[in-house]
């Protein structure tokens, strides 16, 4: 099986570059989204006196998280007909994995925040920074990495969820599952499988190396120490 | 220069920090805030600075009320300096001193330059210090940047809490001479808190020495300790007053120059005829220039055949600025129980001696007696 597999990537490879591309681009809007919408949300729950609007957050964030991704493209579809969007294919497949992105970048972005050391942000009051230049100078630098590691989390986590995401016709890596599981394919069926793997792991290596590279100097000196 | 006004804070909780606090900082003068914890001492610092807003009262700096001003511009006009040192770990030590600077929008070279000369200032080499991370220096490195980054944009009124607290006690010693001198230099207007006697008697010009909010006692350090206005100031000051009397005392107040002072270059008789003539163990020896070397002892004489030969360097050096009770623990890990009183280029300005300080000692206890 692993030789007829093996047979079909050689034989194919257009084939698997354009489901690979696919899936890729799924995942990676999704979490654009995902981290543009996070981001602002944690950095907005994490202000002064909303504890409580935080934890609603985070709660209500984890509540999606534990819809089975077939309902919530369920639901999604229903949603975007009852507006008139385009109801199946790429846009509720993106939605619902930029949902699912949610919960670890919200909740990494709140958690470092809350923990940036209280004496950095004295020094910064006291020295007479504004609310904004606390946050982008001091606050923000200091939280990236732990910010960077919620990313991570939920690319990895959607690079899985998306190929099912074939079965509303978006395309990607689950293209060959679903082919292959209605057609006792089984070689096909390892192709996808083994694909999305392969990507998950690259996609972690990579978020690793950014996870690095975005960490602050001073910050990255201080761990070796 | 600074004014508080029947200032007064009440917490949210009800807990009354400061009452009716009136105090006034004139110009260039070194104002310690001093009391237990929880005396309202680093409440009444932050209010200054409106890092905690004040429920009554006003304060007015060099005459204008801190509520007027825009409070992000009024904090950039004041250093500020804390307990944790609080450097930012994803900065440079340039970009942690060009902080306020930066704030304020000094161009980047102005910034560089500004932080190379502070840098200079508290005695690191800008050359090795100013690219490197916070992580990468030592405690008392960290503090030292701390100072200068409070006088970063060189603000004429410095705050500092507990600014030498996170540190072991030798090296909080050194730095609080090498910040005494940098203020002699530069006459900032200073409030300091610490609940440290020994450090308020030796940094401030002036002590207010406050219990429960309220300020029990404000006055020189003398004052302090000869006149304690209640029990509590003279339980705070702590019942071995004339040893903490020689905290007030500069070794420049006491020192001697000794009768003879040996040159490196004398021959051994020389040196033995000069011992003898004096009935003297030991004697200091200087070179050319003046510069204190260290001292030879009569019996290492007999064994060498140079001074150079003989010569024990010393232990420890004071400075002029050295206060008695440092200079007094110096003695004891001196082999000759004297200590060298050296200026900066090291030259020898007097000796401090076991018989000088008994002197001081003996003139505080007879006028206690009258």
């Amino acid at each position: 099986m692993l030789q007829q597999a093996w047979q079909y990537i050689v034989g194919h490879p257009d084939k698997l570059l354009e489901w690979t591309w696919q899936h890729l681009q799924i995942v990676l809007v999704a979490n654009v989204i995902a981290a543009v919408v996070g981001v602002l949300l944690g950095v907005w729950v994490s202000g002064k006196g909303r504890e409580q609007l935080a934890e609603g957050v985070i709660h209500a964030a984890s509540i999606l998280m534990t819809i089975p991704s077939l309902a919530l493209f369920g639901i999604l579809m229903g949603i975007l007909y009852a507006l008139s969007l385009p109801s199946i294919g790429f846009l509720p497949v993106v939605i619902a994995l930029a949902l699912y992105g949610l919960l670890p970048i919200i909740r990494n972005t709140h958690t470092a925040l809350r923990e940036v050391d209280p004496a950095m942000i004295e020094a910064g009051r006291g020295m007479g920074m504004s609310g904004v230049q606390l946050l982008l100078k001091v606050k923000m630098p200091l939280a990236v990495p732990v910010i960077m590691a919620g990313l991570r989390q939920a690319m990895v986590m959607n690079v899985g969820i998306a190929a099912i995401g074939s079965y509303l016709g978006a395309g990607g890596l689950g293209q060959p599952i679903f082919r292959g599981l209605g057609n006792y394919r089984k070689d096909l069926v390892l192709v996808g499988a083994l694909t999305v793997s392969l990507l998950a792991i690259i996609i972690d290596l990579l978020m690793a190396g950014v996870e690095r590279l975005t960490t602050p100097k001073g910050i990255r000196i201080g761990r070796k120490h | 220069m600074i004014r508080l006004e029947h200032v007064s804070k009440v917490f949210a909780d009800g807990t009354e920090a400061v009452k009716d606090l009136s105090l006034h900082i004139s110009e260039g003068e070194f104002c310690v805030f001093l009391g237990p914890s929880g005396c309202g001492k680093t409440t009444s610092l932050k209010m200054i600075n409106r890092l905690i807003p004040i429920t009554q009262g006003k304060i007015l700096i060099q005459g204008i009320d801190t509520q007027q001003r825009n409070v992000n511009e009024l904090r950039r006009d004041i250093g500020y300096a804390i307990q944790n040192i609080g450097l930012f770990p994803h900065l440079t030590v340039a970009q942690n001193i060009g902080t306020v600077p930066m704030l304020k929008h000094w161009p980047r070279e102005k910034r560089r330059a500004r932080a190379r000369e502070l840098l200079d200032l508290v005695g690191m080499p800008p050359d090795t210090f100013i690219d490197r991370y916070p992580s990468e220096l030592s405690g008392g490195q960290q503090q030292r940047v701390g100072v200068a980054r409070c006088l970063g944009a060189d603000p004429p009124i410095l705050l500092m809490d507990e600014p030498f607290g996170a540190i072991d006690p030798i090296t909080r010693t050194k730095l609080q001479g090498e910040f005494l001198k940098i203020q002699e230099r530069l006459q900032k207007t200073i409030a300091f808190v610490t609940h440290d006697i020994d450090e308020a008697i030796k940094m401030g010009d002036t002590i207010a020495l406050m219990k429960d909010g309220e300020l029990v006692q404000y006055a020189d350090p003398a004052t302090l300790l000869a006149e304690p206005k209640t029990r509590f100031v003279r339980d705070f000051v702590g019942a071995d007053r004339v040893l903490k009397g020689l905290r007030l005392l500069r070794a420049r107040d006491v020192m001697k120059m000794p009768k003879h002072v040996l040159r490196i270059d004398d021959s051994i008789s020389q040196a033995v005829e000069a011992l003898d003539a004096r009935r003297r163990q030991w004697l200091p020896a200087v070179d050319d220039s003046g510069r204190f070397r260290g001292w030879v002892e009569r019996e290492d004489l007999e064994s060498s055949e140079s001074l150079e030969e003989a010569l024990t360097p010393a232990v420890t050096t004071a400075s002029p600025r050295t206060p008695l009770n440092e200079a007094l623990s110096m003695m004891l890990a001196s082999a000759t129980g004297a200590v060298a009183v050296l200026d900066d280029e090291d030259a020898l300005l007097g000796l401090l001696s076991f018989g000088a300080i008994r002197d001081v000692l003996a003139a505080d206890d007879e006028s206690d007696r009258e």
